[in-house]
C-alpha cells in the first residue's frame, strides 16, 4: 500500500513539470507584450524598454524559463503587473473559498448522483429509471452558467430566498452557509448527471454478476445485496469517472465563481487573463493544475482503499 | 417425509421471440442424506431447475406451474421474506464458477460470516469469527484463522470452491444444491472436492442435488439420477441401475460417448446432431430427431415418464430397450 502510494506520487512529478512548462509557454505565445501593459497606454518606447529590462523579458527564452523555475522553486510566483501584489499572497487569499465551494458542491452532488444511479439500476426499465435518467441527461446537457443564471433569477432574484453575490463569511456562520448554497448547487449540478449515469451502468453490470447471485443464495436481503455486493463493487468504476470529471469541476468553478462573484482562484484567473496580468494568470493555472493532480492522486489512493486487488499487489 | 420434492415444475421465459419453457414439467425428489444427480448437456434446463428451486431466476424467468416441497412446505407459496429465510439456512447452493462467485472486494471471512449474520443476528462478532474459522478448517483450508482475512484473489480455484462450500455449510443447511461444482477445477482438485462433499454429507446427513454434465461425477457421487434432455426428465433410476441398464436412448448415447480405456477406438462416439434450441423443440419426443430407435409415433405426442422396470422410469415408447 505504501509502495503503491509512493509510486503514484512519483508519477505525479513529471505531470507537474509538464504543467509548469505549458504554463510558462502559454504566456509566451499570447500576442500581448506584458511590458506595454505594465507601462500603460501613454508610456514612451524608452519606458517600455526599461520595464522589459526589469522583467527580464529581453533575455533569451531558456534563460527566462530557468529564472522562472528557480523563483518558483523558492516559492516566488512574481508580482501582479496590475497592482504589484505578490501572486502567492493573492492565491493564498483565494484558495480557501475555492476549496470551500468545491467541497460543498461534491458533498451533496456525489452522494445524490450515486443514490440516483443505484435506484435507476435496481429498477431498470421502470418509470423510476426513465425519470432519473431524463433528469441526468438534462443535467449533463445544460451548461453550468445556465443553471447558475436560472438559480440566481428564480431563487435569488424572483423569490429572494438566498443571497447570490459573494461569500457570506466562514462556513460555521449562518451567513456563510446561506451564501454558499446557490454556488454549490450550481457547481454540484454539473456532477450529478454524469455520476448518476455511470453509477447506473456499473450497478446494472454488477447486479448480473455471479457474486451477486451468491449473495442472494445466502439469503441476504435486497438492501444488503445491492449495497455490499453491487454498489460497493461498482464504486471502483464510478471513482474513475469522478477522477476524470475533476477537470470539469475546475472549469465549472471558474464559471461559477465568476457568476456568483465568489472570491476564489477561478475568478482571480478570469480577472488576470482579461487584464493580461501574466504572472497572476500563470499562478492561477499552476494552482488549478496542482489541484487537478492532487485530486487525481487522491482518486488513485481511493482505488487502493476500495479494491483489495490493488491494495495487496 | 421426502426432504425435497419438485412436482411438475414449469419455468418459462417470456421473450420477444415468444415463450420458452426451459424447464417443462420436471419432477424430482431427494431424501435426507442422499445425493440426487441431475445430468444432461448444457441447455437442458438443469441450472434453470436449480435456480427455480431457490427462486433466484433472473428476469424474465418465472415458475409458472408446479410445486417445490421442502419437507412438505411449498416454497412457491412463501413470501419474499420467508423465502430469504430458507435460502442459505435450509437450502444452500454452490455454483460452477469459483473464480467469479465470490465477491473480490470483501474478505472471505466477511463473506462467510455474512450468511450467518443474516440468519442468526444474535451472534457476536467473536462467535461469528470462531464459527467461520471452524467451518473453513472443516473444508480443509490450511491455516484457516489466517485465511479468514484474505481476499478471493489470493486463493487458488480449488481453495475458492472450498470457501464456497464453507459458505454454503455455515448455517448447516438441510439441502445443498451443487451446480457443476467441479467443472472449472483440475481433475485432482475435482476428486478432493467431491470427497469433501461426501464426507460432509455423511457427517450432517444433508441431502445433495448434484447438477453436472459429467457422468463420471455422477457415478462417483449419486445415489439416484435424473437424466434431463431439452427441459424434461427422460430417465430416472438409481445410479447403479442407470449405468447397468440404461432405458432411454439418450442415456444410452451419453454412456456411449464416454471414452473407455479398455477399448481401442479411433474416434469418440457422439450422439448425432445437436440439442435443439428451446424455441425449436419438436412436438413429440424431443430426442426423436436424433434417436436411432425413433418410430412414427415418437413424433406425434411427447412420451410420458413411466416405470419400465422396478424403480426405474424412462420417457420412451420403445422402452424397455
Amino acid at each position: 500500500m505504501a509502495k503503491y502510494a509512493l509510486q503514484r506520487l512519483a508519477l505525479a512529478i513529471p505531470v507537474l513539470l509538464g504543467v509548469l512548462l505549458v504554463g510558462f509557454f502559454l504566456m509566451q505565445v499570447v500576442p500581448t507584450d506584458p511590458a506595454i501593459i505594465r507601462a500603460g497606454p501613454q508610456a514612451t518606447q524608452d519606458v517600455v524598454e526599461a520595464i522589459r529590462e526589469e522583467l527580464g523579458l529581453n533575455k533569451p527564452l531558456w534563460q527566462q524559463f530557468g529564472l522562472y523555475m528557480w523563483r518558483l522553486f523558492q516559492g516566488d510566483l512574481g508580482v501582479s503587473i496590475i497592482n504589484n501584489v505578490a501572486v502567492t499572497q493573492e492565491l493564498g487569499d483565494t484558495i480557501g473559498p475555492t476549496l470551500e465551494l468545491m467541497v460543498a458542491s461534491l458533498f451533496w452532488s456525489i452522494p445524490l448522483g450515486i443514490l440516483m444511479g443505484t435506484l435507476a439500476a435496481y429498477w431498470r426499465g421502470s418509470l423510476i429509471d426513465r425519470g432519473i435518467m431524463a433528469i441526468s441527461v438534462a443535467g449533463v446537457s445544460v451548461p453550468v452558467f445556465f443553471i447558475g443564471l436560472l438559480m440566481i433569477w428564480l431563487l435569488g432574484f424572483q423569490w429572494q430566498l438566498l443571497p447570490f453575490t459573494g461569500r457570506g463569511g466562514p462556513l460555521w456562520t449562518m451567513d456563510g452557509i446561506m451564501a454558499i448554497i446557490l454556488p454549490a448547487l450550481t457547481l454540484g449540478g454539473v456532477f450529478v448527471g454524469p455520476v448518476a449515469r455511470m453509477t447506473r451502468t456499473a450497478v446494472v453490470d454488477m447486479l448480473s454478476a455471479d457474486h451477486v447471485r451468491t449473495a442472494r443464495a445466502k439469503g441476504l436481503n435486497e438492501f444488503l445485496v445491492v449495497l455490499r455486493h453491487a454498489l460497493r463493487n461498482a464504486l471502483i468504476p464510478v471513482i474513475t469517472l469522478i477522477g476524470l470529471q475533476i477537470g470539469f469541476l475546475l472549469g465549472g468553478a471558474v464559471v461559477t465563481e465568476t457568476i456568483f462573484s465568489w472570491p476564489g482562484v477561478g475568478r482571480l484567473a478570469v480577472g488576470a487573463i482579461l487584464s493580461s496580468d501574466f504572472p497572476m494568470a500563470q499562478g492561477t493555472i499552476i494552482v488549478l493544475s496542482l489541484g487537478f493532480i492532487l485530486i487525481n492522486l487522491a482518486v488513485d489512493l481511493l482505488y487502493a482503499v476500495l479494491d483489495p486487488r490493488v491494495r495487496l499487489s | 417425509m421426502t426432504l425435497l420434492s419438485v412436482e411438475n415444475l414449469v419455468t418459462s421465459f417470456k421473450t420477444s421471440a415468444g415463450e420458452v419453457r426451459a424447464v417443462d414439467g420436471v419432477s424430482i425428489a431427494v431424501e435426507r442424506g442422499q445425493t440426487l444427480g441431475i445430468v444432461g448437456e448444457s441447455g437442458c434446463g438443469k441450472s434453470v431447475l436449480s435456480l427455480s428451486i431457490m427462486q433466484l431466476l433472473a428476469h424474465p424467468g418465472r415458475v409458472v406451474e408446479g410445486k417445490v416441497l421442502l419437507e412438505g412446505r411449498n416454497l412457491l407459496d412463501l413470501s419474499a421474506r420467508q423465502m430469504r429465510a430458507v435460502r442459505g439456512r435450509e437450502i444452500a447452493m454452490i455454483f460452477q464458477e469459483p473464480m467469479t462467485s465470490l465477491n473480490p472486494v470483501h474478505s472471505i471471512g466477511y463473506q462467510i460470516t455474512e450468511a450467518m449474520r443474516a440468519h442468526e443476528p444474535s451472534l457476536s462478532a467473536a462467535e461469528l469469527r470462531n464459527r467461520a474459522v471452524a467451518v473453513l478448517d472443516r473444508v480443509r483450508i490450511p491455516s484457516a484463522a489466517r485465511r479468514f482475512d484474505e481476499y478471493p484473489h489470493q486463493l487458488s480455484g480449488g481453495m475458492r470452491q472450498r470457501v464456497m462450500i464453507a459458505m454454503a455449510l455455515a448455517c448447516k443447511p438441510k439441502l445443498l444444491i451443487a451446480d457443476e461444482p467441479t467443472t472449472a477445477l483440475d481433475v485432482t482438485v475435482q476428486a478432493q472436492i467431491l470427497e469433501l462433499l461426501r464426507e460432509l454429507q455423511a457427517e450432517n446427513g444433508m441431502g445433495i442435488i448434484l447438477i453436472t454434465h459429467d457422468l463420471g461425477v455422477i457415478a462417483e457421487m449419486a445415489d439416484r439420477v435424473s437424466v434431463m434432455y431439452a427441459g424434461r426428465v427422460v430417465e430416472r433410476s438409481s445410479s447403479a441401475e442407470l449405468f447397468d441398464d440404461p432405458q432411454h436412448p439418450y442415456t444410452l448415447g451419453l454412456l456411449g460417448s464416454i471414452p473407455r480405456v479398455d477399448e481401442e477406438k479411433d474416434r469418440l462416439t457422439a450422439i448425432e446432431g445437436a440439442v435443439p434450441p428451446p424455441f425449436a423443440w419438436p412436438p413429440g419426443c424431443r430426442f426423436a430427431p436424433r434417436c436411432p430407435f425413433s418410430i412414427e409415433a415418437c413424433t406425434q405426442a411427447p412420451p410420458a415418464l413411466r416405470e419400465v422396470a422396478p424403480d426405474h422410469a424412462a420417457a420412451c415408447l420403445e422402452a424397455p430397450l
